[in-house]
């Protein structure tokens, strides 16, 4: 980063609280360049970005929203540091117009440590529409500050914080807070007086500068925050929530996804072709377009659609200020597992990905409990595994779509009650220790930007998650097709494997087949199910499941039952995490120890599982 | 009596808290300090956590926290 900084005239640092709409100025100023690391309103890591105005080129570093120049957690430290350090030229603070006297404490702190601030007084159409005024003049005046008023979302007034940026001569500076002497006080009390005394101080500005037309401002929200937080509507509200994500997701992502197909099947042919046209081999072609390029296509046409259409309503949830009201609603049943109501939101977006979800587990603050999350995480199906879960329903239990739902539902219930019982036991043994508390704000209700909400969940989220699945699928498409298309006697390796892994298969109520799918599916889950098809069929290559009635003969054929299903669901559940989510999971913990946990503690749960399931079944 | 104890609807004024290490920080620079308004609004699904009202925004705390922060 530090290469990234020196070159520009002026190096600005944007500072703010948690949720005043920082990382809208960022994009607003530099027109969303180079923006990453944004996880559940959280921006972990500085985000640097730069823009150009009156022939002067502007660094801007976002850094984590802090409430104080005393550390709390990791992100406020990376926020204390680097304000600390004296890097940058000017700083400016965001300030929440809506709730002032907050966001104040931050900017008399900073301005203990320079007077090089300018402060951006944020979200001012919903302070105007909530009926708070707010009279900058006297507010610049009392701090001794330049005070600029920004609408972010709309661009407004930003032209006047670039001016002021561009032509920044260093204020001076009113200092507010008294001078608290540390003589005969503890570290803990002389924190504790400046923090009274900052959030006194911000009180009698506010006093003097705001005033409200409305005396209950936040009426809607509070009406909005009674009926989700209710028993009855509040349950009803998150049933539907989640049932409609799932079904956009899934019933989205079909037409996509075939279409997706089609354009990959197009292009094998046209590679086909030119490969046979400058006389390639055939085993080079076979290694090259049906092993390599078939499984790339496959994991891409498969994997991308419900990601891209997932990962955008999640973030919609996350902007609008739903997910700490769902946070703050589930936190009951996760304390009851000694882990965090914030799990409940990994939890979620383990559902569209598992290694997002992992990354996502950064919210959690504490370490304990972060790994709890991180370790369950893979025990909530994603959306690579759903297409396997959806099929083997609709062919094995019921084509009803109210029985198929239903059973979907359960198999979801499952995973989560597994999640939880797992999260009690891990609290229990490895990760012994007391639950942490349970602190969060609950953000007022906003109407999100749909278009940053696009651009960012497709980024940050979507295409870095499918970039990483296509490195581990391309190798795996070679080894497949090679392992297929290595004949010894007669048969081909794969046909080996699978009869020696069939003994264990067999054990668990499942075969040979289905466990060596597995394996060679680690790099994607989305491959399990072609592969499983490809070794029944002793085919070359992998083979689409289109036409499940075909699929479903081909199955029965091969001894499967009502009991190998289940068994499969239950496998699939609850096997070993894919390998971007290990790579994920050791990126994370940055520890082989918990890597190792991660792959074994899912697998061992759904081996125990299947076993006691099939021998149960098959003794009555 | 402490915050835990405080009906839904009614508000208080904190006299004292009794929170260790990054918890005493975290909970300060929320706005819980000594002589500041707090009003509990509403439970969550389950009854636990409860959130709070306090210098304008919104904070949801464990109730096992809320009996740390004696109101008059």
């Amino acid at each position: 980063m530090d290469s990234n900084l020196g070159k520009s005239d002026v190096l600005v640092a944007l500072a703010g609280n948690p949720n005043v709409g920082k990382s809208s100025v960022f994009n607003a100023l530099t027109n969303m360049n180079q923006h990453t690391g944004n996880w559940s309103g959280k921006t972990v890591e500085n985000a640097v970005g730069k823009y150009k105005y009156n022939n002067k080129s502007v660094c801007v570093v976002d850094i984590p929203g802090t409430y104080s120049m005393h550390p709390s957690s990791c992100e406020e430290e990376v926020a204390r540091d680097f304000i600390c350090n004296g890097k940058s030229d000017i700083i400016v603070v965001v300030v929440d117009a809506t709730n002032l006297n907050k966001s104040l404490g931050l900017v008399l702190q900073i301005s203990e440590i320079t007077s090089n601030i300018i402060v951006c007084l944020n979200l001012m159409d919903e302070a105007t529409h909530k009926g708070i005024n707010i009279n900058t003049e006297k507010l610049s005046q009392i701090l001794g500050f330049k005070v600029i008023e920004t609408c972010a979302k709309t661009g407004q007034g930003l032209d006047l914080l670039k001016d002021e940026i561009n032509n920044f001569k260093p204020q001076k500076g009113n200092h507010l807070i008294e001078k608290i002497s540390e003589d005969g006080l503890t570290k803990e009390e002389y924190l504790d007086k400046i923090s009274s005394c900052v959030i006194n101080t911000a009180d009698d500005i506010c006093k003097e500068c705001v005033t409200y037309k409305i005396d209950d401002y936040n009426k809607r929200d509070r009406k909005i925050d009674k009926l989700i937080t209710s028993k009855f509507t509040g349950s009803l509200f998150l049933i539907l929530i989640v049932s409609i994500m799932f079904w956009l997701t899934i019933s989205g992502a079909n037409y996509p996804s075939a279409l997706l197909q089609k354009l990959f099947a197009f292009l094998q042919n046209k590679a086909s072709d030119l490969l046979v046209s400058v006389g390639t081999p055939e085993f080079i072609r076979g290694v090259l377009v049906d092993g390599m390029l078939k499984t790339l296509g496959w994991v891409v046409a498969v994997m991308l659609p419900p990601m891209a259409i997932f990962f955008p309503l999640f973030t919609l949830l996350e902007d609008s200020g739903f997910l700490p009201r769902l946070a703050f609603n589930m936190d009951r049943c996760f304390k009851c597992a000694n882990a965090h109501g914030k799990q409940s939101l990994t939890m979620c977006m383990g559902f569209g990905c598992n290694a997002c979800g992992v990354t996502g587990c950064r919210i959690i603050d504490s370490k304990r409990e972060r790994i709890i999350a991180i370790l369950t995480n893979s025990f909530v199906p994603c959306n690579g595994r759903f297409p396997t879960l959806i099929a083997i329903v609709t062919m094995f239990i019921s084509s009803l779509a109210v029985f198929s739902s239903l059973s979907l539902l359960l198999i979801i219930l499952l995973s989560v009650i597994v999640t939880l019982l797992v999260s009690k036991i891990l609290s229990l043994t490895i990760l012994k220790g007391l639950s942490s508390s349970f602190i969060l704000e609950l953000p007022p209700y906003r109407k999100p930007q749909i278009c940053s909400v696009l651009v960012r969940s497709l980024f940050d989220r979507t295409l870095h998650i499918l970039g990483r699945a296509i490195c581990v699928a391309a190798p795996a498409g070679i080894i497949i097709w090679l392992l297929a298309n290595i004949f010894v006697d007669d048969k081909s390796l794969l046909i080996y494997a699978a009869d020696f892994l069939n003994p264990i298969g067999s054990f668990m109520g499942l075969d040979g087949a289905i466990l060596l799918g597995f394996i060679l599916g680690f790099p994607a889950n989305e491959i399990v199910l072609p592969i499983i098809l490809m070794i029944y069929m002793a085919n070359g290559t992998m083979i689409e499941f289109s036409n499940l009635s075909v699929v479903y003969e081909i199955l029965v054929q091969n001894d499967w039952t009502i009991l190998t299903a289940i068994c499969m669901i239950i496998f699939t559940l609850f096997h070993f995490p894919c390998s971007t989510t290990m790579i994920t999971i050791y990126k994370e913990t940055k520890s082989i120890k918990w890597t190792l946990i991660s792959f074994f503690l899912p697998l061992v749960i759904g081996f125990i599982l299947c076993v006691s399931i099939s021998n149960l079944i098959n003794i009555f | 009596m402490t915050l835990k104890n405080l009906k839904i609807g009614n508000s208080g004024i904190i006299k004292s808290m009794y929170f260790e290490g990054k918890q005493r920080l975290r909970i300060r620079e929320l706005g819980f300090v000594e002589g500041a308004e707090v009003s509990a609004l509403y439970n969550s699904m389950f009854g636990d956590p409860v959130a709070y009202k306090i210098r304008g925004s919104i904070i949801a705390l464990r109730r096992d926290d809320a009996d740390k922060i004696i109101i008059e």
